[in-house]
């Protein structure tokens, strides 16, 4: 990679060990993908909860944050995606105590280096939006997806430890979709089928995602009537990061840089067509009737508005089986505020903050638990959740609702 | 195999070099969707290894999937010993570049033919990143 000289004076250990490190861990990964140099970004996004990080990455971060010799501190806004816990809650989720020192060691960790703990996965709703063409080194795949194509905005997926090093630097290797070439969409598709519940919403997302099938894949939709709201599109990303590993979409005449077709896209890409057929049958795919254990509404995060829709659906009822609200710290105050919190909890559900469900020792809190026929409107937490050992099904919210009071799904 | 090319060129490559036994299909790569990390085996009851340990092993598969956590687990499955031996698939994203990279898990992607198809599974191979190559020993 071409180095400026900030850049090389970083890589000699001018400004500590701790930039440089960073710097370092970002040229080999520049050097694998071929950048030819590093581009500035604006923010950073980290996800760490510690399932992932581990004794290993907690002791990795411990190692920097312990760092007295030069600069060891963020020099760019820098943020956190949902953490393994709502302490307030651990021991209704059944988590250990050493799950929650890990997390304690980790914040620590991370307020030493100056990160500033937003735990949550919907910083475009809640934090600060970015702005076309802005340059971020953001993790969380739902994150990256709804800031690249929905804000027109660019950023890699950029995991924990390189997003870490992106805040330490302040910039980032210019590859992927930081370069106008890899934002030609690859795919076509043309749906037939304008879902207007979030699990359908996350069913053709997850459609998509499948077929395109790999990072570098850039898929572009035609056919979507009407203008689709923040949190359609937040479910639509999400599922599609997760099925498919896919960073950047185009809806043509709805995101910023797809007015028309041809903005984005040769005339001779391969086209997939998708019907409501489909999109029910990715559901169907994942439904067993019979008892239900839980119901969780997680990843992303919730909206106040999500949480808004979930009260209404709660008034008079009386759940037989737990149900779960899982939403960011801002989100939460609001929700409390307003009274949404308290009706959804007067049913006898939980609204949880900082967290996200999946990121939160799953595996063992469905042994602690007994949880394993678990029912969400979330199409990214069925598909994660299956190698996590549960049974995951996706149905509406007004369907997931039901399933809490009946304790089945029918 | 002798009729068969048995040197691949990758496009991409890191790490150092290591010989090890194949463990090979035509599939995706997750370590939070995949994996029961802590028994080291394939845990998601659709993936076609499922059941299998990939620990110690040479993994030849398709391409990543998945979100963000893989780039702190190969740090983590590594730290435990408990991690595959090199990495060697069709296609990567940048959370499995940055988890090698920390993990200190070689890695070469970027195959002319479909790697999965042409590595037999339990092949004994050599990954050399410093060439960019995957050989077939045996």
């Amino acid at each position: 990679m071409r180095l400026n000289d900030e850049e090389q004076d970083i890589l000699a250990g001018k400004l500590g060990t701790v930039p440089q490190q960073a710097l370092q861990h970002q040229i080999a990964v520049g050097d694998f993908f071929g950048a030819e140099d590093f581009v500035p970004v604006t923010q950073a996004h980290i996800m760490a909860d510690t399932e992932s990080l581990g004794e290993a990455g907690v002791r990795w971060l411990e190692g920097l944050a312990a760092t007295t010799e030069g600069r060891r501190r963020v020099c760019i806004p820098t943020i956190t995606d949902p953490r393994g816990t709502d302490f307030s809650k651990a021991s209704y989720l059944g988590q250990a105590p050493w799950m929650l020192d890990l997390e304690r060691r980790a914040i620590a960790a991370f307020m030493k280096l100056g990160v500033t703990m937003t735990d949550t996965c919907i910083n475009y709703q809640t934090i600060q939006a970015p702005t076309r063409n802005e340059h971020l080194a953001f993790g969380d795949t739902g994150v990256v997806i709804y800031s690249n194509s929905i804000c027109g905005a660019r950023s890699n997926f950029e995991g924990g430890p390189s997003a870490v090093s992106a805040g330490l630097t302040g910039r980032t290797p210019r590859y992927g979709f930081h370069l106008n070439g890899q934002r030609r969409a690859t795919i076509h598709f043309r749906t037939e089928f304008t879902p207007t519940s979030l699990n359908e919403w996350g069913a053709l997302g997850a459609l998509i995602g499948r077929i395109a099938g790999n990072y570098w894949a850039v898929p572009v939709i035609e056919g979507i009537e009407g203008a689709p709201r923040s949190d359609q599109l937040k479910h639509f990303g999400a599922a599609m990061a997760s099925f498919g590993s896919i960073a950047l979409f185009h809806l043509v005449g709805i995101t910023p840089e797809a007015s028309r077709l041809a903005d984005v896209a040769s005339a001779d890409l391969p086209t997939h067509r998708i019907t409501r057929a489909d999109v029910g049958a990715l559901q169907q795919s994942y439904r067993k009737e019979g008892k239900v254990d839980v119901v969780v509404f997680s990843a992303p995060q919730l909206s106040l508005y999500e949480l808004r829709a979930l009260a209404d659906l709660c008034d008079g009822r009386n759940f037989a089986v737990p149900l779960l609200a899982i939403t960011s710290p801002q989100v939460k105050p609001d929700a409390d505020r307003m009274g949404f919190t308290a009706r959804i909890e007067a049913a006898g559900g939980t609204v949880m903050s900082g967290m996200c469900f999946y990121q939160s020792y799953a595996r063992e809190i469905a042994e602690a638990k007994g949880w394993k026929r678990l029912v969400t409107n979330s199409a990214k937490l069925v598909n994660i959740l299956g190698g996590y050992g549960y049974q995951p099904m996706l149905e509406s919210m007004e369907a997931c609702v039901d399933a809490a009071v009946s304790g089945s799904l029918s | 195999m002798s009729v068969k090319s048995s040197v691949f060129r990758a496009r991409h490559a890191m790490g150092r070099s290591v010989r090890g036994i194949a463990l090979v299909a035509n599939d995706g790569f997750s370590a939070r969707y995949d994996l029961d990390r802590i028994a080291g085996l394939f845990s998601r009851p659709t993936h076609k290894l499922t059941g299998q340990s990939y620990v110690g092993r040479i993994l030849v598969l398709d391409t990543a999937k998945g979100g963000v956590a893989t780039a702190w687990m190969l740090h983590e499955m590594q730290s435990r010993g408990m991690a595959p031996l090199a990495l060697v698939f069709n296609s990567v994203n940048p959370i499995l570049a940055q988890g090698a990279a920390l993990g200190d898990v070689p890695m070469l992607a970027g195959f002319d033919d479909d790697i999965t198809a042409a590595i037999p599974n339990g092949a004994e191979l050599e990954v050399d990143p410093k060439l960019g190559v995957v050989t077939i020993l045996r």
